[in-house]
């Protein structure tokens, strides 16, 4: 295929290239660039600039859950400058601002959306995907380059909707990252225009960029793949993103709906989700306000249809990355490819019909209650198989220790960890009790953060030399992985026990007003587990501190990382290693193609000991 | 290199980017549409007695609007059929149907909601007129999409098929395509709002 220079005078949609090299403008070339390469990195630095705001936003939080409506040093006085009174407290004398409930509760509702919708998903599937993908099946770009560009600038105008929405009259949404209602509708009524208003039409963003987004992914999976690239030779990675294609593009559009629906119980009045009869505060009556009618568990219905699914978004690109990293740092092949296709295709399948399992406290009925119990655990089996063939194939490696690796090895029991607590939240009976409490915060962390997280900060190590020819400091990466090691756990560890205590999710004296008063009769929450918040929190600023050398390292390293010798500095095997470094507009020199599995380490009689995907038979 | 397979069909899916894409989007708004045909039913259902209003719109002014929809996806079909056959001229003159039948509808549509709002029915009235302004509001939409990229094509997207017919052939079968599943949605709406 050679490289020919056209200019298109048609504007459309799906052919956009001016593939050639004429020169484009700056701004064609890295703000409005239709190269899935520059857009993957847009994603990328947007992401993780997220991933530092809802992080500071639950240092904040974490500050309060220690220290209860104490003056927080220095930030409390800019917080004050920029918000005002009705979120940030004074202390009495002068002594400085803490943080009131209001501004608690959007801080709690925007960590978790920021985290989910705008840190985690952009950067596992926008960034990695976008970035990773085309070269992996050797593709010149994504199938359709401006949905692709529109994708992304839909996310970045919904992350300023969400980010905006702090500095209105009110300030952002408090309802949660699930937006239950009524409780979503009532909250901020005095204002027509409020903060989930903001997070409502972020979210109507959010959703129809992922969509833009996963069409794409999938049609150029399947139209793009380089000859002889057939299904069973895809890296997994490029399985594990495919999936998650599937998962935004089936269960995000009823979380649209609902979205839809809510927008106009909050702005037009109708009572989709507000049920006849409703009190305010156990006295003002909506009568008069509202029809009624409508079902508080619709919302919930929809939310989880989106929700569970959106789970297996945050942890599907990350098994990904690491089933890449662990192979090419085995030297081995990856035992059990096919389970592993197999198994995520089942988790694909299964995450839509599991959804009520978020849902049992609400009376939903035994019958119900038991068909999601029973679902639930089936899932359980891929998620079990994924796991065991990853630590199989650890079996009998020459394991190389680099910073990704660490991570990925860090991975697998956290991710485990993450896994088997979530078993007694699948459970009816046991889920009554540690339902939204802080045991399922510790659960679902695990997974997210010393999980997700890990995997993609393997990523960011592992594809770094492709990005810029660099390789990025080992000895700060091994830093920044034994400290982030040591306090993620100590940050999520004591929370199964405040859990299990019976510490609720949500509170914002950090459980102090449940605690327990022997001389009064009361049984409450023990002291020990209160106080646990405080070395919880230092924890956190412990892990803050262990990211610094990865800041540093990532724009360092851009200029002053020691340069790779040649295009395939891990010795891997899949066709991203084969194109130039970094690979140009178009990607590959010729087009190349496929002849063997993905991960043909350790072939016996080859000297080098691996063999490319696109090389041919002797 | 090139993006492969924008206007000819990749040999073993047999398909070009462009198709592949317009299937998976309409998978998306299946969901999308079957969240809301969802919810109608779940509000149905849980409706306090007597208060779900049984056959309030006009069956007629529907009855006509779902003939109008019919009809325009015939003749959008012919359109296609008619650049398939080389015949530009026939295609501008199906087009042009369709157009005016989108624009038929919308109007007859417009009429209906005007008639609500002068009786001072909205949305809030109850969730029976909740769920219908959002559902056909929703379908009005997709309507009013599909009619823009439509008279593109017509209009100054024509020019296309001077310089690439099989691409700008292409482009009105994806159109045609959505535009079906906009007459499908109606389908369904129709009876569950009309008649049932
Ligand atoms: C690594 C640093 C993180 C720390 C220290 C942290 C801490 C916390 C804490 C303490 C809560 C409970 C707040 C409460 O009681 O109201 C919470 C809630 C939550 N976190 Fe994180 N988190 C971190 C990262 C993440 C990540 C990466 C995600 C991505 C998915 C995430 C998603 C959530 C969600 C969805 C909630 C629930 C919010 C709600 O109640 O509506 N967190 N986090
Ligand atoms: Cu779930």
């Amino acid at each position: 295929m050679a490289t020919t220079t056209q200019s298109n005078p048609h504007h459309d949609v799906s052919d956009s290239h001016h593939h050639g090299h004429e020169e484009l403008s700056f701004w064609r070339k890295y703000v409005f660039s239709t190269d899935h390469k520059v857009i993957g990195i847009q994603y990328g630095l947007t992401a993780l600039t997220f991933l530092l705001f809802g992080f500071f936003l639950i240092m904040l939080m974490r500050w309060q859950l220690a220290y209860p409506n104490q003056p927080i040093p220095v930030i409390g006085g800019i917080l004050h400058f920029f918000f005002g009174d009705n979120a940030m407290g004074a202390v009495k004398d002068g002594g400085g601002y803490f943080i009131m409930p209001d501004f608690y509760n959007s801080l709690g509702a925007m960590h978790g959306t920021i985290m989910v919708f705008l840190a985690i998903v952009p950067l596992a599937f926008g960034a990695f995907g976008n970035y990773v993908i085309p070269l992996q099946i050797g593709a010149p770009d994504m199938a359709f380059p401006r949905l692709n560009m529109a994708s992304y600038w839909m996310y970045f105008v919904g992350g300023v909707v969400m980010f905006v929405s702090f500095f209105i009259p009110g300030g952002a949404a408090k309802a949660g990252w699930t937006s239950y209602s009524p409780l979503a509708t009532l909250t901020d009524m005095q204002y027509a225009v409020n903060g989930q208003t903001f997070w409502l039409v972020g979210m109507v963003l959010l959703i129809s960029s992922s969509l833009l987004g996963s069409v794409n992914f999938i049609a150029t999976v399947i139209q793009l793949r380089a000859p002889g690239l057939t299904w069973m030779r895809l890296p997994f990675f490029v399985w594990a993103q495919f999936v998650t294609a599937f998962l935004l593009l089936l269960a995000f559009p009823p979380l649209e709906a609902a979205g839809i629906m809510q927008l106009m119980d909050n702005l037009l009045d109708t009572s989709f989700f507000l049920p006849t009869g409703l009190m305010v505060g156990g006295s003002v009556s909506m009568a008069d306000k509202i029809s009624g009618g409508g079902s508080p568990l619709l919302w919930q219905h929809l939310f989880w249809f989106l929700a569970h699914p959106e789970v297996y978004v945050l942890i599907l690109p990350a098994i990904g990355i690491v089933a890449e990293v662990l192979a090419n740092n085995t030297r081995k092949p990856l035992w059990g490819y096919k389970s592993l296709v197999y198994s995520a295709l089942a988790i694909g399948f299964l995450s839509f019909i599991v959804w009520a399992h978020h849902m049992y406290l609400t009376g939903m009925g035994v019958t119900i209650s038991t068909f999601f119990q029973t679902t639930t655990m089936l899932i359980s089996v891929p998620s079990v198989i994924i796991l065991t063939t990853l630590m199989i194939s650890l079996y009998g490696g020459s394991i190389r220790f680099t910073t990704p690796m660490l991570f990925v090895l860090a991975f697998l029991p956290m991710f485990g960890l993450g896994g088997l607590t979530g078993l007694p939240l699948g459970f009816n009976a046991s889920d009554l009790y540690l339902h939204d409490s802080y045991y399922v915060i510790a659960h679902f962390h695990y997974i997210v953060a010393p999980g997700t997280i890990f995997a993609l900060f393997a990523g960011v190590y592992y594809w770094f030399p492709k990005m810029t020819g660099r390789k990025m400091s080992e000895v700060l990466g091994k830093i920044h992985f034994v400290g982030s090691f040591i306090f993620m756990n100590a940050i999520f560890l004591p929370m199964f026990i405040q859990g299990l205590d019976g510490m609720s999710r949500r509170m914002y004296d950090g459980g102090a007003s449940y605690a327990s008063d022997m001389e009064a009769g009361i049984l409450g929450l023990t002291a020990e587990s209160i106080r646990l918040n405080i070395p919880i929190t230092h924890a956190a600023f412990g892990l803050a501190l262990f990211q610094l050398p990865f800041i540093f390292n990532l724009f360092w390293s851009i200029k002053n990382g020691k340069k790779v010798e040649s295009d395939n500095p891990w010795e891997a095997t899949t066709l991203e290693w084969a194109t130039p470094t970094p690979p140009p507009h178009g990607n590959f020199t010729e087009q190349p193609v496929v002849y063997r599995d993905p991960y043909e380490y350790s072939v016996p009689g080859v000297k080098k000991g691996f063999v490319a995907q696109n090389e041919s038979a002797e | 290199m090139e993006i492969p397979y924008n206007s000819t069909p990749r040999p073993d899916t047999g398909l070009y980017n462009a198709k592949v894409g317009i299937w998976l989007f309409l998978a998306s708004e299946v969901m999308l549409f079957g969240a809301l045909f969802s919810s109608y039913i779940l509000l149905r259902v849980g409706a306090d007695p007597g208060m779900w209003h049984l056959r309030p719109l006009n069956i007629w002014l529907g009855t006509i609007n779902t003939g109008v929809l019919i009809f325009s996806s015939i003749t959008i079909l012919m359109s296609w059929a008619n650049l398939k056959m080389n015949s530009f001229e026939g295609f501008r003159k199906f087009m042009l149907i369709t157009l005016l039948c989108s624009v038929a509808f919308l109007v007859i549509k417009s009429i209906e909601y005007g008639s609500k709002f002068s009786h001072g029915i909205y949305p809030k009235t109850d969730t029976y007129y909740a769920i219908y302004f959002t559902l056909t509001g929703l379908h009005a939409l997709h309507v009013i999409g599909g009619a823009l990229v439509n008279l593109y094509l017509w209009g100054p997207g024509s020019k296309m098929w001077k310089t690439d017919p099989e691409r700008f052939t292409n482009r009105v079968e994806v159109s045609g395509l959505f535009w079906h599943f906009v007459d499908l949605v109606w389908i369904f709406l129709f009876p569950v709002l009309y008649l049932l």
